[in-house]
Order: C-alpha cells, then sequence, then structure tokens
C-alpha cells in the first residue's frame, strides 16, 4: 500500500463552470505562440526569423544563461513573427501551422539502458528539459545540476482544474516511459489523489507514490514535497507537471515530439465547459469561439482561475496552461454599502457573509479585488489555507522587508508562488502575495547564484 | 443609486491629480469606498478575491460594540436617576436619551479628531484611507468616565492616533492598541478625569433630559474602587450592588465596561464571524482566574485578593478588556500559540495589579498595554522554534 498524507489546512474554492468528462472537438489552430516568458527568469536568444521553414522540435529560442536549454516549436509551419516590448524583450515567436504536424525524428530508445546524462541530453535536445523546474526558485532546472529528486503531482487541486486522469486516457504507456525516463535522472515521486482509481497512476513503476488526502492545496506539488521531504539549504528538487511527462513518453517510444495536451475550457461563463484536444502554444480562439455567454464584459484567463495570466481572445495557449478559463470581469453595477450589505451572491471563507451557510452551492466570481490593499491586520488567515510547516506569514514580511537571512531561516526555499494563491485569495488585506513571493525568489537567486 | 454613483463620477476629476480639490483626494476616495464597492479588478496573481476586506471586518467589531455602548447609554441615564434619587420617576427612555446626550458628544469629538488626523495623513502619504480608526474611534468614549472633558478627550485622541500609530505607519503597524493609549494619556496626565470618586455619575441634567444632583460635591467609587477600599460594593444610590446589577452593568464604571451581558453578545459575534481569536479571549480568563486562586491562597490578609473570582471578572473593565481590546488582531500575538501565552498574561497581570498596586484599584489597561509590548518577543520565539526545527533538519542532513 501507498503512503497516505493527510493534509487538514486548505481550501476548496466551489466555482461555477468545472468541465464535464467529454471531449469537443476543435479545429487545429493555424498559429502557435511561444512565450519565453512562460519559462520563467530565462534570458532569450531566438534563432529563427520570418519566413524560416520550421518542424516540431526546431528551436525557435534558447537560454542565454544554460545555451543548451532550447525551446522548441511546438508544430511545423513557418515562423512568422518575433514579437517583442519594451527594450526588445521578446514576447512570443509565432508559427504559423502547415497542418501537416510533423517533427524532427528522433530514435526510440529503450529507456531502461539510459544513462542519466544520456536521457539528460535527450531530453535537452528535444526541448523537452524546458518543461521541468526546480525548487528552490521555481525556475527553469539547470541542466547541470544533480536533483535529489524528482516529483511529479498526478492531480490539480485547485478550483476548475483539468482532471488528470482524463488527459491520461489513451496516454497510459507514455506516461509511464515518461517516469521511467526521469527515474533515470533521480528518484521520482509520484503525488495521488485519493479519488484516482487509473491503474496506469496506482500501481505505477519506478516510483515512490505518495497518496495525498484533503482540500487544495493539496495537489500543489510543493505542498506535497513539504510533506514527504521538504528542500533543505543546499538541495535541489525538480519538479514537472504529470502531462509533460506524458511528452517525455512520446519522445521515447515513438521518436517525435508530440506536445498534444488535453485543454479544458472552463468557468462560469462557458457554455458547457468540457475538454478537447489541442497543441500547446496553440491560438485559442478556436476554441473559445461560440462558446462564451456574452451578459458581462469577460476575463479570459489562460491558466487556472488563481495562476493563471489575463489574456485576449485572440491570445495563446500558454507552455504550461492546460486550462483555459472564463470569468465575468466585473459583475453587476455600482454596488453600494458593500462592507455592510449581506452581500448573498458572494463567496467568502468569513461568517460575516452567508456562503458558510451553503457549502454545496458553486459562485460565479468576478475578477473584481473587493476591497483596498492595506497592511496585514488579521492573523491566522493564511496559516489556516497553507498546510506546509511554514510561518507564511513572517515569511511574507521577511520578502516585504527584503531580510535575506529571516527568508532563508524561515523556509523560503520550499515554496513557489503558486502556494501562497490561497492565502492570496483569502487575504483581507489584499496583497498581491504571489508577486511578493516572487520577487523575493528573485532576490534571493540574484544573491546566491 | 445609479444618480449618486453618477454624481460622483462627475466630481471625481476634480480630487485627481491637477484637479481643483486634489487636497482632499484623500477624503472623497475616502467617502466614495465607503458607499461604493470599488471596482478595481486583480492586476496580478490570483484573478479572484474573497470578499471579505477591512471595511467589512472593522464595521463588525463595531456592530459587535454597539450593545455595550447602548447599555451603557441608558446605564449613564440610570446612574444620574440614582444619585438624584429620581430614579423611580425616570423612564428608561428618558435615561437612555440622557445617556445618548452625554455620550454623543464624546464620539462626535473622538471620530472627529481621529478621522482628521487619518485623513490628513493619507493625502500627505498619498494612501487610501485606511478603517482602522472606525474602531478605535468608538472604544476611546467607551473607555473614558462620564465627566472626562471633551478637550481631554480631544487631546487624548491626537495623542493617541499619532503618536501609537501613524508614527509606526498607520493601521496594522502600531505596536500597542490605540484606543488604550488614549486612555493611558488620560491616565498619566489628567488623572483626577478618570480615577477618584467624582467622575462616574453624570450630575447635571442636559435639555430637560436627566436630573441635576442637588448634594453639593457628589461623589461615587465605582466597584472596584469599593473592593480596594475593603468596603461594601455600593451604587450611586448608596444602597447594595446585587450580582444582577453587576452582570447587567448597572453600577458606575467607564461608559461602555460595565455590562457584562453586552459584551457577551459582542463577543458573540466578535467569536463567531471569527474577527476575534477564541484563543486569546478564552486565555484571558484563564490567566484571570488562575491568577485569583493563587492570590487567595497566598495572600488571606489582603482584602482584594479575597474578592471570589468571579467578581474579579465581572466588575470593571475586565470583560470588556477580554473581549474588546485583548484579542485587536493587530497588537495581540499572531502565532496561534503565542495567543494562549498573550492572552494568559493579560488575565493574570490585570489581576496582579489589582490585588498588589494600592494605588490604583484596576489593572487591564496596563495589563493590555504591557502585554501588547510584550506580544512581538512571544511570536518571536514561538517563530523561532519553526526556525530551529529547520536550521536542524539541515545539520541532520548534512
Amino acid at each position: 500500500m501507498h503512503r497516505v498524507v493527510k493534509i487538514s489546512k486548505g481550501l476548496n474554492i466551489n466555482l461555477k463552470g468545472a468541465p464535464v468528462a467529454e471531449f469537443t472537438s476543435v479545429a487545429p489552430a493555424k498559429f502557435y505562440a511561444l512565450m519565453p516568458s512562460d519559462f520563467t527568469r530565462i534570458t532569450p536568444k531566438v534563432v529563427v526569423k520570418p519566413e524560416d521553414k520550421v518542424k516540431a522540435g526546431d528551436p525557435l529560442f534558447f537560454d542565454k544563461e544554460n545555451p543548451e536549454l532550447q525551446f522548441v516549436s511546438p508544430v511545423s509551419g513557418t515562423v512568422v513573427a518575433v514579437n517583442r516590448g519594451e527594450r526588445r524583450r521578446v514576447l512570443s515567436v509565432v508559427v504559423e501551422s502547415d497542418g501537416k504536424f510533423e517533427s524532427v525524428e528522433y530514435k526510440a530508445k529503450d529507456i531502461l539502458s539510459l544513462s542519466a546524462d544520456e536521457v539528460k541530453a535527450d531530453l535537452l535536445k528535444a526541448g523537452l528539459f524546458a518543461f521541468i523546474r526546480q525548487r528552490p526558485y521555481d525556475v527553469i532546472a539547470a541542466p547541470g545540476d544533480t536533483p535529489r529528486a524528482i516529483y511529479v503531482s498526478a492531480f490539480d487541486s485547485k478550483p476548475l482544474a483539468v482532471d488528470f486522469e482524463i488527459a491520461l486516457k489513451g496516454n497510459e504507456e507514455d506516461f509511464q516511459t515518461g517516469l521511467d525516463a526521469l527515474s533515470r535522472i533521480a528518484p521520482v515521486h509520484l503525488g495521488l489523489c485519493a479519488c484516482q482509481k487509473s491503474a496506469a497512476l496506482n500501481v505505477a513503476k519506478n516510483v515512490t507514490t505518495t497518496i495525498f488526502k484533503g482540500p487544495h492545496p493539496a495537489g500543489n506539488v510543493g505542498v506535497q514535497i513539504n510533506k514527504t521531504a521538504p528542500v533543505n539549504k543546499g538541495e535541489i528538487v525538480w519538479t514537472i507537471g504529470a502531462e509533460e511527462v506524458i511528452f517525455i513518453g512520446r519522445l521515447f517510444n515513438r521518436g517525435k515530439i508530440d506536445f498534444t495536451r488535453t485543454v479544458a475550457l472552463v468557468g462560469s461563463e462557458v457554455k458547457n465547459p468540457s475538454y478537447s484536444k489541442m497543441v500547446l502554444g496553440a491560438q485559442i480562439s478556436g476554441l473559445i469561439n461560440g462558446r462564451l455567454e456574452e451578459k458581462y464584459e469577460l476575463r479570459i484567463i489562460d491558466g487556472n482561475v488563481l495562476t493563471g495570466k489575463k489574456t485576449t481572445a485572440d491570445g495563446y495557449l500558454g507552455a504550461f496552461s492546460n486550462e483555459i478559463t472564463v470569468i465575468p470581469e466585473i459583475m453587476g453595477g455600482a454596488e453600494m454599502l458593500g462592507w455592510i450589505a449581506p452581500r448573498f451572491s458572494m463567496l467568502s471563507t468569513s461568517r460575516s457573509y452567508f456562503s458558510w451557510l451553503m457549502p454545496g452551492r458553486k459562485y460565479t466570481v468576478d475578477a473584481r479585488i473587493k476591497g483596498g490593499e492595506r497592511h496585514m491586520i488579521m492573523s491566522n488567515e493564511y496559516d489556516k489555507v497553507f498546510p506546509m510547516d511554514i510561518y507564511p506569514e513572517y515569511l511574507i514580511k521577511a520578502i516585504i522587508t527584503g531580510n535575506i537571512d529571516k527568508m532563508e531561516q524561515l523556509g523560503i526555499y520550499e515554496v513557489a508562488p503558486e502556494d501562497f494563491a490561497l492565502c492570496e485569495f483569502v487575504d483581507s488585506s489584499k496583497l498581491e502575495l504571489q508577486r511578493i513571493v516572487r520577487e523575493g525568489l528573485d532576490k534571493l537567486r540574484a544573491e546566491m547564484c | 443609486m445609479k444618480f449618486l454613483r453618477n454624481y460622483l463620477n462627475k466630481i471625481k476629476p476634480n480630487f485627481e491629480e491637477g484637479g481643483k480639490l486634489h487636497a482632499f483626494r484623500s477624503l472623497f476616495d475616502g467617502f466614495e469606498t465607503f458607499l461604493f464597492v470599488p471596482d478595481d479588478t486583480s492586476k496580478s496573481g490570483v484573478n479572484i478575491h474573497d470578499a471579505i476586506d477591512s471595511k467589512r471586518i472593522m464595521s463588525l467589531v463595531v456592530i459587535s460594540l454597539l450593545p455595550a455602548l447602548l447599555v451603557g447609554m441608558y446605564n449613564i441615564g440610570l446612574q444620574n436617576a440614582l444619585a438624584a434619587g429620581t430614579a423611580d420617576t425616570t423612564g428608561w427612555f428618558d435615561m437612555f436619551v440622557f445617556g445618548l446626550l452625554v455620550t454623543l458628544p464624546k464620539i462626535v469629538v473622538s471620530y472627529v479628531v481621529g478621522l482628521g488626523i487619518e485623513f490628513t495623513v493619507a493625502q500627505w502619504k498619498n494612501e487610501e484611507i485606511h478603517e482602522g480608526f472606525l474602531v478605535s474611534g468608538i472604544l476611546i468614549p467607551m473607555i473614558v468616565p462620564v465627566g472626562c472633558p471633551l478637550w481631554i478627550l480631544a487631546l487624548a485622541t491626537a495623542f493617541a492616533v499619532i503618536f501609537a500609530k501613524e508614527v509606526f505607519g498607520g493601521t496594522g503597524m502600531n505596536i500597542v492598541n490605540v484606543a488604550l493609549i488614549a486612555r493611558a494619556f488620560i491616565f498619566f496626565a489628567y488623572p483626577s478625569v478618570i480615577s477618584g470618586d467624582g467622575v462616574w455619575v453624570a450630575t447635571e441634567s442636559i435639555l430637560g433630559f436627566g436630573s441635576d444632583v442637588t448634594v453639593d460635591g457628589y461623589t461615587c467609587a465605582t466597584a472596584l474602587q469599593h473592593v480596594a477600599n475593603g468596603v461594601e460594593i455600593t451604587g450611586a444610590s448608596g444602597a447594595q450592588l446585587s450580582v444582577m446589577d453587576m452582570l447587567f452593568g448597572f453600577m458606575p464604571g467607564s461608559i461602555g465596561e460595565t455590562s457584562v451581558v453586552a459584551i457577551a453578545i459582542g463577543a458573540v459575534i466578535l467569536l463567531w464571524t471569527g474577527v476575534a481569536s477564541w484563543k486569546t479571549m478564552f486565555s484571558v480568563f484563564v490567566g484571570g482566574i488562575a491568577m485569583c486562586f493563587l492570590f487567595q491562597y497566598a495572600l488571606p490578609e489582603n482584602v482584594v485578593a479575597q474578592v471570589p473570582f468571579w467578581q474579579h471578572l465581572i466588575l470593571g473593565g475586565f470583560c470588556f478588556g477580554a473581549v474588546f481590546m485583548a484579542t485587536d488582531p493587530v497588537t495581540s500575538a499572531r502565532t496561534e500559540v503565542g495567543k494562549y501565552i498573550y492572552g494568559f498574561g493579560i488575565g493574570a497581570m490585570a489581576i496582579l495589579i489589582r490585588v498588589l498596586n494600592p494605588g490604583y484599584p484596576e489593572g487591564m489597561m496596563l495589563a493590555i498595554l504591557l502585554m501588547n509590548v510584550v506580544a512581538p518577543f512571544i511570536d518571536y520565539c514561538v517563530v523561532q522554534t519553526n526556525i530551529s526545527a529547520r536550521a536542524k533538519r539541515l545539520t541532520k542532513k548534512n
């Protein structure tokens, strides 16, 4: 039997618009983009120019600091634009698909005969290494490092998240191969949810499986690391998304790059939220056209409602995103005396609202902050939804004051911005905690590396 | 609603940068966000937010204070009538209106002075108005005697807001409780208006309400003063106080502190909504009771020590302090373990001061202020255990 870890602190946010387990077919998109900002803290050097022909697997840009770390085209076709912003920062490289989905050919290999360095070299060459992130700092892993372990969370506990078992269907073999490949580099830890029954997950080989019970953030890989073997100073742990493990499996099983994902279109403003098969980086207009309600001004989010970025109707699926969420930007007009009105339609963890009376009710929540930013006033707000053995409030204060020693002592090596998403949601002082944590990690990295 | 919103939208440009009323930006901003929920949407991080904000939290605290305030107003009228010997002929409504007329100027002065400073600072620092003073502003009039002159109250409020809060960076950054600092200011600078026998009962009628106390130099001590003097506990009329009087708060004392029942209603609101920590509140009582028993056993000669523990808890400001002052999240300990220690310390210190300090019969204010100062150290120790556990994990690995 696998080890079971129970998590009591946390919060499941009940939102309207969860996906039903059905696939909606979507015509393949014409344009695909890779955005360097998705790959946290790399310095991109673009190697293609418009009009260049590429295949899936051909590099579009690489990281100046680790030149072997390359970021490859998800489809075959023609490069149409290298978009740049202020100070010539690369925003995106756009490829127009030729509709053939041809890949650079690699040799299919028997994983178990390969060494760690050979697996790394293959992943780097195929551009798959770019999907591996590391703790500390929550940045793209450095190929030269030897991690203590690799963590894969096979479930997402965030609100309106994709059910990985649906994405896994038909990809079981590739998933196992991916795990095998990673296990050549370092011991692999697989985190499962008690609700997952799939055999491919429960009897996965070459991994240490742990089952996590409890509310969100039980599915966050950071929580899973903290509850099994926390990251110490000087240690490096790699993390990779479960679906990206499938990409690795496809490389070794078929010798091809295939970035086909299971993407969910979710949120209260989506008619019939469901799943679709899409290739990473695809333009989302084809997915959302005709499927959105038009009652309010909409916010289209590339990714999850807690961690995703605001995008536009002609934006692109981010490299790490497996869902597009659509919620109202502002619901209803000027709301009077909100500080005292009963506001029955509001979702809140506070008992000064009434949502605690209806735990099963699903809510439509808009993007309003619903309050002004203040200094931290209430205590124990973050702790209630933060299951790690860390004092979140004190860590945040250490980051705000720029106290590097305190950040280290309080466990900043163990966290990523996403671990603070729930704290940010419940915070009555409305502080931008994920941004603060990101800045803290960057500052520490600049000092230490 | 729509008309008001449109009107605000119309005059808003005047208050923005370059507008002719820019000097009142913070004031406009304060009123606008008070009337309407701001429509700002999230720019980074989470795309959705919980509906709770500090305005609602502070409003809840004010609501929870209302029962104690209303009973306090009635009690002012009652004590006045008892002192004048007209209790049998005065109706409860008249008593309440008299109390209202006595209290209202104090509330107005406290809010005008405090909010005036808040608005000025917000304007100067180009920040939003912080709501913290909504609570402090109602607390300050509730913890002073009826006899406290308005100018002293204004001075104390200004001192507390500037030196206990704004110099530290505003709401959320203060070390000690703002309302208690206002009270401490009066206590040390103008002791005659906050202690002694002459300030606890209103003796002059206002606008035809209440009665003039005709006895020259009328005095009436609080229950705790009677306890400290070792005499029978009597009320404004000179009759002995019953336990019911003590529970419902029909006795001389600071305006809001006397009624245990009204405070209990406030406590239920605070605990139910989770605004106050039950850990702090509970351990204040545990600390107080523990100290009572200790002294009862250790000091058989001391009259205050021999008062039964339940009487210690229902007299003076013990309940009020435990429910509304000790639980202030900003100045209290912020770690969960720390809250037990912090609360226990307040309860124990309050009784310690009552029993061992012959100069002043009440110890709650000083106990809370002292523990406010100690709270960061308590938290430091609690957080340090987490830090050393992490450091130990590292050395174990190496």
